[in-house]
């Protein structure tokens, strides 16, 4: 009896453990790291040259073909106004899918490296402190500690969104 | 074992849909003075099997429903019943009834039930309504058999639960209520229950008024002709609801009524409780269901699937066998290739860039669904229309087996309601007008479809009243859409009607004059990269053309360079390329570019600059090349580097992943697997041109 217990009793706490930590994929801009869920994570890319588009901000850097669809590359770099880098071979692309109402977006993200994939645990995010206008913090959704290092969690969603993609539909 | 029912319900549905198409058509030829029997036959049978497959499937408010109308419909086969439009009238009704509930079940959604039970009830007078109508020509006696198995249901009635309420001044018309329940009594066994409710204070009570209200519970098989002639003489005078009571005690559905249409109609949903209500809900109700009746209908539209013709998935086998012959054949060859064999290998080469392309074309033509799709559902808007407005009108369809692309199809049938909405309401005239302008009393509105080049054209056109050029103007200006010296031709006069906010109609009906606006209609038309045009004749009618390609997947294109970029022109919009002498060119204001061309002054648009191509390799005009363009029937010259070739290019959204740029209409993929962008000619045009 005593024993049933005890196999009744480990085996939801697993399932805890693994329902309250969550995988991000970490990635550095400058001296920054950065996460996003890996569920998000479609694949990652070397950069390639892209077909630059007229007349949008400079860090919607233009499209891709990815097998067929036409994605676009952002720089991240740019886009959180941490500089420019010089594009290299070993520049790497983060692919990512945003789920927009009942839609799926694909959009590639320039980013300076992948360093790992790191499981953190959802009760150790801390949500993001407000420093008023002087930083944009809209599109981070928590800050988590690795291994001593401040990791900011994006959300996926949001950095598409403000990319400029209206949710409207055009009917 | 048991089978999944639910894999059969998508083909169910399709070809109930199907079905009821085909009654809609059928009912909407009967030609009432001389009725073809093949006709009828063709509505019954679609009406039978859409109540064989409702069945096996179990929705049997869907069998149940089809069933009456079955029973109308073996009637009028038979010869029994006489085709009436009134009769046509109920069973088209009754078709949109079963559409929207067979939509209702394919989107998981509510049965609109009211709905439902008010088409029945008209389904059920107009089955009851045969006695009355055609007693002279049939026996008596048959006609009456024929009522009660009429009622819908093939359980036996035993009875009938019958609502009794008076009018106050029954009792001053001579009628007496004992009397007639003693005459009930006759025909069965009688309950009666008074309800006093009614019945005023003592003080304020008058004798000779009817107070008091009945529920008459009669059993024993008396039929509803029985029981009307009882209440024959008070119909005018009382409410009278009346509700069929079925063996096992269920009574189920609310099979005539008279004088008041509301209280049969609520009991018909909830037979518990069998109450008058003198409530002007079920109108609220009414209105209600026609807001969720269009939020259906664009919930069900566009289905994924695509019936095709046989014929064309046997041509795309025989071009794939080809194409894998001329495969076997290429690898052949390189396996022991000689320098000697170059000729081979080339001849190789082209048949596999022929077969490719052919596949390439047949497999287009698998999406390519005749127009009839759209055309089909405009002859009942013409009968809805001309019956509502008492206009005559006949609609001529052309060309209804052209075929389109099927996302041109599905996009293409909003605007086209429109525009034939349009006609039938502002073009045609009301009979009297028309003879009193010598012309026939019976307008004609013809809807065409042709092909052109690798364009589809469809054309609306009526012999209405047309457009009034000087009423047009007027409203341009009061609007102040125009300075009122402005002057505009013709053509750009009709254009005023796409203006936004512009409507010429001198009072709004409840047909056209909301919703989307004209200006709406050409967004759509230019969304699928077509382009709208007006021809009009004041007193003689209007003709509205919409040009569109064939497919909105795949475009021939021209490749132009600008700096190291490259783009991609639709080669539809290109007029010509030239070099430009300096003695063509002039400025206007300082800054506005023109050239000359035939005495005409056109505007240039450098692309280098309204794209910021750094990399250009020319800005002097004189230098690089001028690709004149047309969009919406005005031209610009583009300023490009150089044209670069020309090919058939597949068109990839830029929005799905991305979204909407300025002057930029898709994307595609070139041989080398970069992305080239195609421009929306358009919307450069329209830039140029501000």
């Amino acid at each position: 009896m005593s024993e049933l217990i005890e196999v009744n009793d480990t085996a939801p706490q697993e399932a805890k453990k693994q329902e309250s930590s969550l995988q991000f994929l970490s990635f550095t801009l400058g001296q920054e790291e950065y996460g996003v869920d890996i569920l998000r994570v479609q694949e990652i890319r070397s950069w390639e040259p892209v077909s630059r588009i007229p007349n949008v901000p400079a860090y919607e850097k233009g499209v891709v073909n990815l097998r067929g669809a036409i994605v676009p590359i952002i720089d991240l770099r740019e886009r959180f106004q941490l500089g420019h880098s010089a594009y290299t071979p070993l520049t790497v692309v983060v692919v990512l899918q945003a789920r927009m109402a009942d839609k799926t977006r694909v959009m590639g993200v320039v980013v300076d490296s992948v360093s790992d994939v790191v499981d953190i645990n959802k009760k150790s995010i801390q949500s993001a402190p407000n420093f008023g206008a002087k930083v944009s913090t809209e599109f981070i959704n928590g800050l988590a500690s690795v291994n001593d290092r401040m990791v900011m969690l994006l959300d996926v969603d949001k950095l598409l969104k403000l990319d400029g993609v209206d949710d409207e539909d055009e009917s | 074992m048991a089978i999944d029912m639910a894999q059969f319900h998508q083909v169910f549905f399709e070809e109930s849909f199907e079905g009821l198409d085909a009654m809609e058509s059928g009912l909407l030829n009967l030609d009432m003075g001389d009725v073809n029997v093949d006709d009828i036959n063709t509505i019954f049978r679609a009406a039978h099997s859409i109540k064989g497959g409702s069945g096996t499937f179990g929705f049997t408010a869907v069998s149940d429903f089809t069933h009456v109308m079955e029973t109308l419909l073996d009637e009028m086969r038979d010869g029994r019943r006489k085709v009436t439009q009134p009769a046509v009238n109920v069973l088209l009704g009754s078709v949109d009834c079963l559409r929207d509930m067979l939509q209702a079940i394919q989107t998981d959604g509510e049965i609109d039930r009211t709905d439902v039970a008010e088409h029945k009830q008209a389904l059920d007078n107009e089955l009851n309504n045969l006695g009355a109508a055609d007693f002279s020509e049939q026996p008596a006696v048959g006609s009456m058999a024929n009522n009660v198995p009429l009622s819908g249901v093939e359980q036996e009635i035993i009875g009938w639960k019958i609502a009794f309420s008076p009018h106050l001044h029954l009792l001053k018309t001579g009628n007496e209520p004992v009397r007639m329940f003693r005459e009930l009594a006759t025909l069965g066994q009688l309950k009666t229950t008074v309800d006093l409710q009614g019945v005023p204070d003592f003080y304020d009570l008058d004798p000779e008024e009817c107070h008091l209200s009945w529920k008459l519970e009669l059993i024993g098989n008396a039929s509803v002709a029985e029981i009307d002639e009882i209440f024959d003489w008070v119909e005018d005078d009382c409410d009278l609801a009346k509700l069929a009571i079925y063996g096992e005690g269920s009574s189920a559905l609310a099979v005539s009524q008279q004088a008041s249409p509301v209280p049969a109609v609520n009991s018909s949903i909830e037979p518990a409780s069998f109450e008058f209500s003198k409530t002007t809900e079920p109108k609220l109700a009414s209105v209600e269901k026609a807001g969720n009746k269009e939020e259906a209908k664009t919930a069900a539209k566009g289905s994924s699937s695509i019936r095709v013709d046989t014929s064309k998935i046997d041509t795309l086998i025989n071009m794939v066998g080809e194409l894998v012959i001329t495969q076997s054949m290429l690898s052949l060859l390189g396996e022991h290739f000689e320098l000697n064999k170059l000729d081979q290998l080339k001849n190789g080469l082209s048949q596999l860039e022929r077969h490719t392309r052919e596949l390439q074309e047949s497999v287009m033509n698998i999406r390519m669904l005749p127009i009839s799709f759209v055309f089909s559902r405009f002859p009942r808007l013409a009968h809805d229309i001309s019956s509502k407005l008492g206009k005559k009108i006949e609609l001529k369809l052309v060309g209804e087996h052209t075929e389109v692309d099927k996302t041109v199809v599905e996009l293409l049938s909003d605007p086209l309601v429109h525009l034939v909405r349009n006609s039938l309401d502002h073009g045609i005239e009301m009979p009297d007008v028309r003879l009193a302008a010598g012309k026939p009393e019976t307008g004609t509105v013809t809807l065409e479809a042709y092909h052109r080049g690798g364009n589809i054209v469809i054309e609306v056109s009526d012999d209405g009243k047309g457009l009034d050029k000087d009423k047009l103007r007027a409203k341009a200006i009061e609007k102040g859409l125009i300075d009122a010296d402005a002057i505009l031709t013709d053509k750009q006069t009709y254009e005023l009607i796409f203006m936004p906010g512009f409507s010429t109609a001198e009072k709004l009906t409840d047909i056209s004059g909301r919703g989307v606006g004209m200006d709406v209609v050409r967004r759509n038309i230019q969304a699928l990269g077509g382009n709208i045009e007006i021809l009009s004749e004041l007193g003689k009618g209007s003709t509205i053309s919409i040009h569109l390609p064939l497919t909105l997947a795949i475009l021939d294109g021209q490749s132009i360079a600008v700096g190291d970029e490259i783009y991609i022109l639709p080669l539809g919009s290109i007029i010509e390329s030239l070099h430009v002498k300096e003695d063509r060119l002039n400025r206007v204001a300082g800054k506005g570019e023109t050239f000359l061309l035939r005495g005409q002054y056109l505007p240039i648009v450098r692309m280098h600059e309204i794209f910021n191509v750094p990399s250009a390799k020319t800005t002097k005009l004189t230098e690089g090349l001028i690709v004149v363009v047309e969009g919406q029937g005005l031209r610009c010259g583009l300023f490009v580097d150089d044209l670069l070739g020309q090919q058939q290019v597949v068109i990839k959204s830029l929005e799905a992943n991305y979204r909407r740029i300025e002057g930029i209409s898709a994307a595609t993929i070139l041989g080398d697997g970069s992305v080239a962008l195609i421009l929306d000619i358009p919307g450069l045009v329209r830039l140029a041109n501000q």
